[in-house]
């Protein structure tokens, strides 16, 4: 089976799918192919956080592009809402990193402080507080919070509904979402592009690979590279509770159903069919310890995902030199960036071209200079 | 009350038959044993409350009931550790078992694990299921056997099953009332059964089910060939609705109780990472087991219902062949004084005959497995059969997918009253089959137990690296 | 919903449900006791408070969730009754901190 699309999207998550509805926004035949039931899921097992604070240490331009994610949100919670009446519980009223000894809450400072100094990057509001300034803001913090860093920029969103309204919206737009559809060749020959699933062959006149750290395989097939550094985190998830917390914070937050997510841990091991019990401990009793009332609510899930993490923590977008028309995305952030790849990146590929002044530092080349520094996320 | 050692032989998770059976021959071959069981008493489902039910008069509950008694204090007298009251919250391949016990967490390890966790109810996915008023038979026949419960008002029992008319000759050998049986046994299936009929016949099951069946019948009324049931009400459950012979009928109703057989509890197997198959007859997943009943974990068996419905007795004699398989892999030199393994086998087909043409006939029908419209599936999330639908039609390829699309499968009861009708349905809606589209991801924990129970579990460096940063 | 056979003899315990005493009887889970007490308690659920009674029994549906003793979403039909014990109702989420 042969069918023709203007662009064939691979990868199905937040990123293919934020990028798939920024194309069928604007007219363009589109087909979203995925794989099926149980797959490494980064998109499904993520934290849902909106947030900036602390991110592009090592690359100013990362800031930037995080702000203006973060600030392009409402318009697209707003636009998801029109199109498919799905309310995706966008909350941008700031969000926390809680500290529970001095020596992480001077190590938070001095991240800010390296942030500001870097020339280049956007200044916005960070601000530190004290135990005390905090529980004006956070009524159910523990004694032992010696404080946090706070940023006005930061939010959350139901990730889930997120997704539910990209496919809903995907749909109406007209794009094609396949799943059962995983690409385990691609060839590029008379200017197009034919992809190879087990479900026959799909052509299309460019491509797009979001296919999360599976990039780093599917990228050399087109002459692009994706340089990966995936990592493990694990989730706690409790039952649902009545409204306790207001803001999220960057290891803690409620969701607008009322369950109460706690994560943030980061390993190397890549098996995401099992949990580390003593990990699962050290964020339960860290989790406690910030919100004792916590303690009492029951956990009914715990899982582990892998992170799509490109090698140095940044973004890559890149158009493939000897096969025009075939782009690379990936990056760790595809709640926080999800706007901006629907209304960015998306019309630059309908385009045929990445904004060089925007996107520029982003160019996978910046592996061939040297490591840069990870500093990635949080 | 915590286990009194961190490591153990065997632990045996779940004391119905194949729990007390395997866990009693353990221990007396001189294995260190835990028993592990979620109840406040030794029984199970089957033989629920067997130390303590105020149903004294023994012809009430049965001969097959006070059967357990025997196994009961033969566990006692066998040396084994016995935890009442404890929630095993995870498992996982390196044998390590955690534990909710008394409001705090802990974690053992066992050199061989046995899961006995047995059978839950067959969701029975009707309009107005959720309604207060509408609860399963099994739920009725526990606070029968615990409490001495008797349904009070207008009462329906409506499904399929030898549990349903044991439950009818029980309430109303004790004096309750049953105002109607509504049997939704598919005409169909007798055909179906009957060339597996001799089997049955010369089984333990045929003359007392036979009897039983006579005397509910002779009791109160029945109603056969039942389609299309509805359960309506404000609030609660008010009246029934049903179809036979063609008839709509609609029935005032205070207590309904539904049943259409029982299947694996599957829950802390498949999150331990046993491999699971769809049992295309008794429509649910069983683990795949080898001679030994070990699944593809290492070290880890399964006896009892879990292990495919088989029954009391099966789950008997079940329990006893994976106890002795134990017992040869740990201390083989205490084999010697037990039966030997292929008579305990031989144990076991005896039990199991006949279960096949028990198992074609009760074969529940689609429209009770498979509902449609706005009928709830999940009934934590209270995601609807249309809403799936819904979700399929924009991409949902199978369970963990239907997960991000409507959060089927995530509250507190982890889709055990869920999975198998959203398995079926999104097979139905695809024109795939049950093992194509396979089933929820299950994790730890796999009962909630609290945050400061996890927090208050080991952590070592390592672990505190990986968060602390 | 329920009502108790004549013959059962066990040990009374007496409890609190929303404040009004009832007689349970030693051996009763929590959610067998509310089924007998001719009260209504019914819970709401968390999602979109739609009333619920017990379902199973058995410890895997989770429509008996209770607070007991000020700790909410506890399965009532796995906790024994014990004396002086205070049971509320569930009307939808709990409290943080109940």
């Amino acid at each position: 089976m042969s069918r023709e699309y203007d662009v064939a999207v691979v990868g199905g998550g937040l990123l293919g799918s934020a990028i798939a509805w920024g194309l069928g926004r604007i007219g363009q035949r589109v087909c979203v192919l995925d794989e099926g039931d149980i797959a490494k899921r980064a998109s499904r097992a993520n934290f849902a956080l909106v947030w900036v604070q602390s991110k592009g240490l090592g690359m100013p331009a990362y800031t930037r592009w995080t702000v203006h994610g973060a600030r392009s949100w409402p318009r697209l919670a707003a636009e998801l809402q029109e199109q498919t009446g799905l309310d995706v519980c966008l909350q941008q009223n700031g969000g926390f990193h809680i500290t529970l000894s001095d020596q992480e809450l001077e190590g938070r400072a001095e991240i800010f402080r390296k942030l500001r100094a870097q020339p280049g990057g956007v200044d916005y509001k960070i601000e530190i507080l004290d135990h005390a300034q905090m529980k004006q803001m956070l009524p159910h913090i523990g004694p032992e919070v010696t404080g946090a860093s706070f940023c006005p920029l930061d939010g959350h969103v139901n990730s889930l509904r997120t997704f539910r309204a990209l496919h809903t919206g995907l749909a109406r737009f007209g794009v094609e979402y396949r799943p059962e559809h995983a690409v385990s060749n691609i060839v590029y020959e008379n200017g197009a592009f034919r992809l190879t699933t087990a479900q026959g062959d799909i052509a299309a006149g460019k491509i797009v690979l979001a296919a999360g750290n599976a990039n780093q395989v599917l990228a050399p097939m087109v002459g692009l590279e994706a340089p990966m550094g995936p990592t493990r985190g694990q989730v706690i998830v409790t039952e649902r509770t009545q409204p306790f917390l207001p803001h999220p914070v960057s290891t803690i937050r409620q969701t607008d159903e009322g369950t109460v997510m706690i994560g943030d841990s980061k390993e190397d091991l890549l098996d995401d069919t099992v949990t580390n019990k003593g990990i699962t401990s050290v964020m339960a009793d860290r989790a406690e310890r910030m919100f004792p009332l916590l303690g009492r609510l029951n956990v009914v899930r715990s899982w582990s995902g892998i992170r799509v993490m490109p090698k140095d923590g940044f973004p890559i977008y890149e158009q493939s030199e000897t096969c025009p028309g075939a782009f690379v995305a990936c990056c760790h952030s595809g709640v926080t960036l999800a706007a901006n790849h629907a209304y960015e990146i998306a019309p630059m590929i309908a385009a045929g071209a990445l904004d060089e002044t925007r996107l520029g530092a982003f160019t996978v080349k910046r592996f061939e200079k040297s490591e840069a520094k990870s500093s990635g996320y949080y | 009350m915590t286990p009194a050692r961190d490591e153990y032989d065997v632990a045996v998770i779940g004391a119905g038959p194949a729990g007390l059976a395997a866990a009693a021959l353990t221990a007396k071959a001189g294995l260190s044993t835990l028993l592990l069981d979620e109840n406040q008493g030794p029984g199970g489902q089957v033989w629920r409350a067997i130390t303590t039910t105020p149903v004294q008069d023994k012809t009430l509950l049965g001969k097959d009931y006070w059967a357990g008694k025997e196994l009961v204090e033969d566990l006692r007298k066998s040396g084994a550790e016995i935890l009442q009251g404890a929630t095993v919250w995870s498992l996982d391949r390196n044998l390590e078992i955690g534990i909710s016990v008394g409001g705090g967490a802990c974690l053992i390890k066992a050199k061989r694990v046995i899961i006995a966790t047995g059978a839950l109810e067959r969701p029975f996915p009707i309009p107005g299921w959720t309604l207060p008023g509408v609860m399963t038979a099994g739920a009725a026949q526990t606070v029968l056997k615990s409490s001495g419960l008797l349904p009070e008002g207008r009462t329906v029992i409506a499904g399929q099953g030898p549990l349903l008319w044991l439950l009818s000759a029980q309430i109303l050998r004790m004096g309750g009332k049953i105002d109607l049986v509504l049997d939704t046994t598919d005409k169909r299936n007798y055909r179906r059964a009957l060339p597996h009929a001799a089997a049955f016949i010369t089984s333990p099951y045929f003359l007392k089910g036979l009897a039983m069946m006579r005397e509910v019948r002779r009791k109160t009324r029945v109603v056969s060939g039942v389609t299309s049931l509805v359960a309506s009400g404000e609030g609660h459950v008010e009246s029934l609705s049903f179809e036979a012979k063609g008839k709509k009928t609609t029935v005032p109703v205070d207590v309904l109780l539904l049943h259409q057989g029982v299947v694996p509890n599957v829950n802390l197997a498949m999150s331990a990472g046993v491999k699971h198959h769809w049992d295309d007859i008794q429509l649910c997943w069983a683990p795949e087991l080898d001679g030994k009943a070990e699944t593809s974990v290492p070290g880890v068996h399964i006896a009892g219902d879990g292990a495919g419905i088989g029954g009391a007795l099966a789950a008997v004699a079940r329990g006893r062949v994976v106890a002795r398989a134990a017992i040869d892999a740990l201390k083989p030199d205490a084999g010697a004084s037990l039966p030997s393994a292929a008579d305990l086998k031989t144990a076991v087909a005896k039990a199991e005959k006949g279960r096949l043409f028990l198992d074609l006939l009760f074969r529940p029908t689609k429209q009770f497995r498979i509902p449609s419209d706005d009928t709830i599936v999940c009934r934590c999330e209270e995601v609807t059969a249309q809403d799936i639908r819904d979700s399929v039609a924009v991409g949902a390829t199978g369970p963990n997918q239907l997960k991000a699309y409507r959060r089927a499968g995530m509250g507190p009861c982890q889709g055990r009253l869920c999975g198998l009708t959203v398995t079926e349905l999104m097979a139905e809606a695809r024109s795939k089959t049950p093992e194509e589209i396979g089933y929820y991801r299950l994790r730890a924990p796999v009962k909630p137990i609290m945050l400061s129970e996890l927090a208050r579990l080991p952590k070592t460096d390592e672990a505190t690296k990986a968060v602390v940063r | 919903m329920f009502k108790r056979i004549e013959e059962d003899r066990r040990k009374p315990v007496e409890i609190t449900v929303e404040g009004q005493r009832v007689t349970a009887r030693e051996g009763d889970t929590v959610a067998a006791a509310l089924l007998a007490s001719g009260l209504d308690v019914r819970r709401r659920t968390a999602v979109s408070g739609a009333p619920r009674l017990p379902y199973c029994m058995m410890g895997v549906c989770f429509d008996c969730l209770v607070t007991i003793d000020g700790v909410g979403n506890r399965q009532g039909c796995l906790v024994p009754v014990r004396e002086g014990m205070k049971i509320e109702i569930q009307k939808g989420r709990r409290e943080i901190g109940r």
